[in-house]
């Protein structure tokens, strides 16, 4: 099958008064429809920068980056649910949308639906503000898929939440983007997030970042992120992670 | 109906009873200033020549409203310092505007904005003047040169200060600039569009009164003048007193068209 996005030999450099950095060099990657990636790697080594150029907030410095289908959209979901706190949760919700002047009856009961079938119905008219954060969370992806994306990218998009919620939206999370069949891209400094529930797990080395090296995430007993975690293969995978990585303190 | 336990209605009657107490202390601050004051004038303590007392305020008060002159006078600064207000709301918006819209404009004219709103514009007043005449016009001319530089700084701040996170989803979106500013800079600044115009109206009321004192044939700032003039120092109390109650009330009214439109 023909990959929904293929990156060929990207590099990104960044450029200061004083000096030019390279963020990432030569990177190539396949991504398949419905395959759940996940990208971890040291800090500061090029994760967002390679989010935001397939997001198309950045360009790169050389290399190409194809898509496998025409017109794809792409959805950015960033750490921070950024909600705008005088729009309803509805509302927020129809940003996307608005934006592509594509907000119509279908498209608006689309939205609502997504907001029902998530836990969110009864907080439609409801501002911001009166949510938790995991809550918040769940309405910025609902933003992120009101536009229909082929594509969604997480850049550490639990991380500001508390472990608990955490684990359970990244639950919920991982239900959703199955069951509406997305292809996701996530980026997180969190092993365990990364392997229970990505399908494939790329590990970046320390900048300038290249792949390093590449785990394709197999176990017997494969369900949601929490089961996963408990699955003993969970913790094999961790430990050469964890190696790969390389970390000193 | 109204469901409340004894501990919560208990409370409400405290917060009650607290916020009679506040106004209550500060009808009597008032009270009793005026109370000193005008006992020190009866009992010759001070001098009424030079301190005035409240009798000879509202004595003077009652004389300027039976000529006619007291609401033209006051109309005159009102009206002064509102077109000030306006031109000043209207231009600081919009050159805050264009300068978050052209960055490479922002940057050049920081320095420029940050001289001219930090120069005191007294210093200008004999060569506006000049310019533009001994007229209303150099007087809102004044007023606006006082309080347009600070309503675009204070703007535009706000402006740049909107979390880059915002925008990048808006980004993501593909939102155009226009789209940015108008779904997020603008929304995301009306508390600090108001709390601009809140500054504005006072910056532009110190510069109507300083026009009006350098030139002017009517309005409060010219009775202050007048009245120290013919050293009749009722008519400047009176004047200094109603310019208080004058700028209290357009604070007012905009606190409650604030309240009126959220
Ligand atoms: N706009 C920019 N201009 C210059 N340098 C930048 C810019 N954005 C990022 N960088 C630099 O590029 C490098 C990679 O940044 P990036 O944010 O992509 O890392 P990251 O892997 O996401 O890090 P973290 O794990 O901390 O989120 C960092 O050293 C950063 O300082
Ligand atoms: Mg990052």
């Amino acid at each position: 099958m023909k990959p929904i996005l293929t990156i060929q030999h990207l590099t990104k450099n960044y450029h200061d008064k004083k000096s030019e950095m390279t963020a990432i060099q030569d990177i190539s990657l396949d991504v398949k429809e419905n395959e759940f990636l996940a990208i971890v790697g040291p800090s500061g080594c090029g994760k967002s920068t390679l989010l935001s150029i397939l997001a198309g907030l950045d360009t790169a410095s050389k290399g190409k980056i194809t898509f496998g289908k025409e017109n794809l959209k792409i959805g950015y979901m960033l750490q921070k649910d950024s909600l705008f706190p005088w729009r309803t949760i509805l509302e927020n919700c129809y940003l996307g949308l608005e934006i592509n002047h594509n907000l119509n009856d279908v498209t608006k009961k689309r939205v609502i639906d997504l907001l029902t079938t998530y836990g969110l119905g009864d907080f439609m008219d409801k501002y911001p503000d009166s949510l938790s954060g995991g809550m918040r969370q769940r309405v910025a992806l609902i933003r992120t898929l009101a536009i229909d994306p082929d594509i969604l990218l997480l850049d550490e998009a639990f991380s500001a939440l508390d472990y608990c919620t955490r684990l359970a939206l990244s639950d919920d999370v991982y239900q959703i983007i199955k069951k509406e069949g997305k292809t996701a891209i996530m980026v997180t400094h969190d092993l365990g997030e990364a392997i229970s529930m990505a399908d494939r797990i790329i590990v970046l080395s320390k900048r300038p970042s290249k792949i390093k090296t590449e785990y394709v995430i197999e176990m017997k007993d494969k369900s949601t992120p929490i089961n996963n975690r408990k699955c003993p293969e969970f913790s094999i995978y961790y430990d050469k992670i964890w190696r790969d990585l390389d970390v000193h303190l | 109906m109204s469901t409340y336990s004894e501990e919560h209605l208990v409370f409400l009657k405290k917060a009650k009873r607290r916020k009679r107490l506040i106004i209550l202390t500060q009808i009597l601050i008032i009270v009793v200033f005026l109370a000193i004051w005008q006992l020190l004038a009866s009992f010759k303590l001070i001098n009424t020549f030079t301190f005035s007392s409240p009798w000879d305020v509202v004595q003077t008060t009652i004389q300027l409203a039976k000529t006619n002159q007291l609401w033209n006078h006051i109309w005159v600064t009102v009206y002064e310092t509102l077109i000030s207000f306006l031109l000043a709301g209207g231009i600081g918006l919009i050159i805050a505007t264009i300068l978050w819209w052209v960055p490479f404009l922002a940057k050049v004219f920081d320095p420029y904005l940050t001289i001219l709103n930090s120069l005191p514009k007294v210093a200008l007043g004999p060569l506006i003047i000049i310019w533009v005449g001994a007229s209303v016009n150099s007087i809102i001319f004044m007023a606006l040169m006082i309080s347009v530089f600070i309503t675009i700084i204070n703007i535009y701040n706000g402006f740049i200060s909107i979390d880059s996170d915002y925008i990048k989803l808006l980004r993501s979106f593909h939102a155009s600039k226009k789209e940015i500013f108008l779904k997020l800079i603008l929304p995301g600044n009306r508390t600090n569009i108001i709390n601009s115009l809140k500054i504005n109206i006072s910056m532009s009321l110190i510069g109507v009164i300083m026009g009006e004192l350098l030139v002017s044939k009517q309005g409060l700032g010219y009775l202050i003048m007048y009245g120290s003039q013919v050293f009749n120092i009722n008519l400047v109390i009176t004047a200094v007193v109603i310019l208080g109650i004058v700028s209290y009330l357009m604070y007012y009214v905009i606190n409650w068209i604030e309240k009126k439109s959220s």
